[in-house]
């Protein structure tokens, strides 16, 4: 199973449908597939062992990431909003590739081997090319960083087989109206842009990039293009919520679907979007890179029973992932390796065909899948009597306070929930006493609505003392990577540091 | 034949192609318009179809046995009707996962 299949699919079944939009210019199904033949030509030619690409959603991205594919050399999408020095190192890891970047990022050791994204877009145009020959589903097909949230980014590998079962075990090829239209504003680095462009395409959609987010050009273009899918991360919601505060709804009839994931979605948040998307279905995904994305999802009915239950334990559900996947297995393990019964919390590790767990340059050959085919996710999490999923958060980030293991996003969630609180964080710093003391800080919504005092009293009335921070810091904001996740590393530092 | 998820077979009757999504393993005849499916890009001499073996098989439709233990998705659409054992293939009524991206 090579991701070539796929183009091979789309090309005979869609032809003339709208694969790709970016602003005015737009590609139909068969010029997709048929330039992208005639990158993996070009890059044959080439003979490079990688193609890199620094670069937006552009027409040039999934050109370039099935090209690359059919010429059986691994895609590496990287965060063009890096540093010039970061973007240095990260390309310096790839030697003798091929850089494709956009025209504002200026990046490029071998100036043989560095095009700008429009002149290699031109390069694919009138090539009379055929599809190239099957390449081994055993060879990597796109390497892609993870956020780094706990250490330096790695280059996580997804081989050829492990996209293909996740597009084959969870999308159905024709399974689109010709209306529907996916609106992608997810970068084309992350996990989530990558599978959100194959099984949209698959799925016979037509995919409306948006370069930048911005939560009114977001909303005109669900309303103007009657967008009936589009894909979020937490803070994107957050920042549709807020400008639309004040409507009584978005006015976007046309959108069916509204899914979201990439880091933790604040249930105020939620419930907030749910009201102003009334026809709306919602819909939770998790997953890691190394997963090849969504392993759990919560679905629009799983919101709705919900939403409307008396049920604590149902309604607590909206703060779940879901449940698994068809064919990906969970075990929830504790510290020793032992197995852990449903509601209890321990460390998440996942089994399936699309699973990879493998990462490259130092640390390659040492995969984090045991002999039993089991990933090691690093998330802590339980699952209740149904199989619903809930995520504590990052093992690394559990907060250990005299003995007590703690997660943070326990405490968190308590925060949020406070009125005149628009972020949460917290985190554990050295302390002679208890090993690690808490601290949390906040973002307040404006200066003196809340005190630290009201919401420690919050903390210890619904938890207890020994979860309540020991002391509460206001900040303007907290640091977040571009896709929402926090960066508790920084947050401690800058408490260290004082 | 010996069957593993990911082979890709095609029809020796017409340009049907297949890939193999599930098996639960074993040795077992695959067949399209009655003549036995062959390793895609070994394409020999093409032959026909046999009678009562007439049929259609859909582009990326998923084709099952009662017994759900085999799932073959068509990758490239032809004529002939797909059987394993002798018995034939159904469609595999699609229940599409909400899109999560």
């Amino acid at each position: 199973m090579h991701l070539g299949l796929v183009l091979e699919m789309v090309h005979s079944g869609y032809g003339s449908r709208t694969a790709v939009t970016v602003g005015e210019a737009a590609l139909d199904y068969a010029a997709l597939a048929e330039r992208s033949w005639a990158a993996s030509e070009y890059i044959g030619e080439l003979g490079v062992p990688s193609v890199v690409y620094i670069g937006g959603n552009d027409l040039a991205y999934p050109v370039a990431l099935f090209g690359a594919a059919g010429a059986g050399v691994p895609f590496i999408p990287l965060n063009y909003r890096l540093g010039t020095e970061q973007l240095g190192v990260q390309v310096g890891a790839h030697p003798g590739s091929l850089v494709l970047h956009a025209d504002r990022i200026a990046v490029g050791s071998d100036p043989g081997r560095t095009l700008a994204c429009q002149s290699f877009l031109e390069r694919t145009h009138g090539v009379a090319a055929a599809p190239p020959p099957p390449v081994d589903p055993e060879l990597p097909c796109i390497l892609l960083y993870t956020s780094g949230t706990t250490s330096a980014p790695k280059a996580a590998v997804l081989r050829h087989r492990h996209l293909m079962s996740y597009l084959f075990g969870t999308v159905e090829f024709a399974s689109a109206d010709e209306d529907e239209a996916a609106l992608v504003s997810v970068p084309p680095y992350h996990i989530a842009g990558v599978a959100n462009l194959l099984s949209n395409l698959f799925a016979g959609r037509r995919i409306i990039y948006l370069d930048r987010f911005d939560p009114e050009l977001w909303l005109q273009t669900v309303r103007d293009e009657q967008v009936t899918q589009a894909m979020v991360i937490p803070t994107m919601l957050a920042r549709v919520v807020t400008h639309l505060d004040g409507a009584g709804g978005a006015d976007a009839p046309s959108l069916r679907s509204l899914s979201y994931g990439g880091a933790r979605m604040p249930v105020q948040v939620l419930q907030r979007a749910v009201e102003l998307f009334p026809g709306t279905g919602f819909v939770n995904a998790y997953g890691l890179t190394e997963t090849s994305s969504t392993v759990a999802l919560l679905g629009p009915d799983d919101h709705r029973t919900a939403l409307a239950s008396d049920d604590p334990g149902v309604r607590a559900r909206l703060g779940s992932v879901g449940r698994l996947l068809p064919g990906i297995e969970l075990e929830v393990r504790d510290e020793s390796g032992g197995r852990l019964p449903a509601g209890e919390a321990g460390l998440l590790f996942f089994r399936g065909e699309q699973i990879a767990g493998e990462y490259a340059g130092e640390h390659a050959g040492r995969s984090v899948v045991d002999d039993e085919g089991w990933f090691s996710s690093r998330d802590r999490g339980w699952i209740d009597d149904e199989g619903y999923l809930f995520i504590e958060g990052r093992a690394d980030d559990t907060i250990i306070r005299g003995g007590e293991n703690i997660a943070p996003a326990e405490i968190e969630d308590v925060l949020l929930a406070c009125e005149g609180i628009v972020d949460a964080a917290v985190v554990g710093l050295a302390d002679d006493e208890w090993g690690q003391r808490l601290v949390a800080v906040v973002v307040p919504e404006g200066p003196d609505t809340v005190t630290a005092e009201q919401l420690k009293e919050r903390v210890r009335d619904q938890l207890r003392s020994s979860r309540t921070p020991e002391s509460i810091e206001f900040w303007p904001e907290l640091p977040r990577t571009d896709t929402g996740k926090l960066l508790r590393r920084q947050i401690v530092a800058r408490l260290a540091a004082g | 034949m010996e069957l593993k998820a990911g082979d890709r077979l095609h029809s020796a009757v017409s340009d049907t192609e297949v890939i193999v999504i599930k098996t639960t393993g074993g040795n077992v005849t695959l067949t399209c318009g009655g003549l036995p499916l062959v390793p895609a890009g070994e394409n020999g001499a093409r032959g026909q179809i046999q009678p009562g073996q007439e049929g259609e098989v859909l582009l990326g439709k998923r084709y099952v046995d009662e017994e759900d233990t085999l799932e073959l998705l068509c990758t490239k659409p032809g004529l002939g009707a797909l059987a394993v054992d002798g018995r034939p293939l159904g469609l595999k009524s699609a229940k599409p996962l909400p899109s999560s991206d």
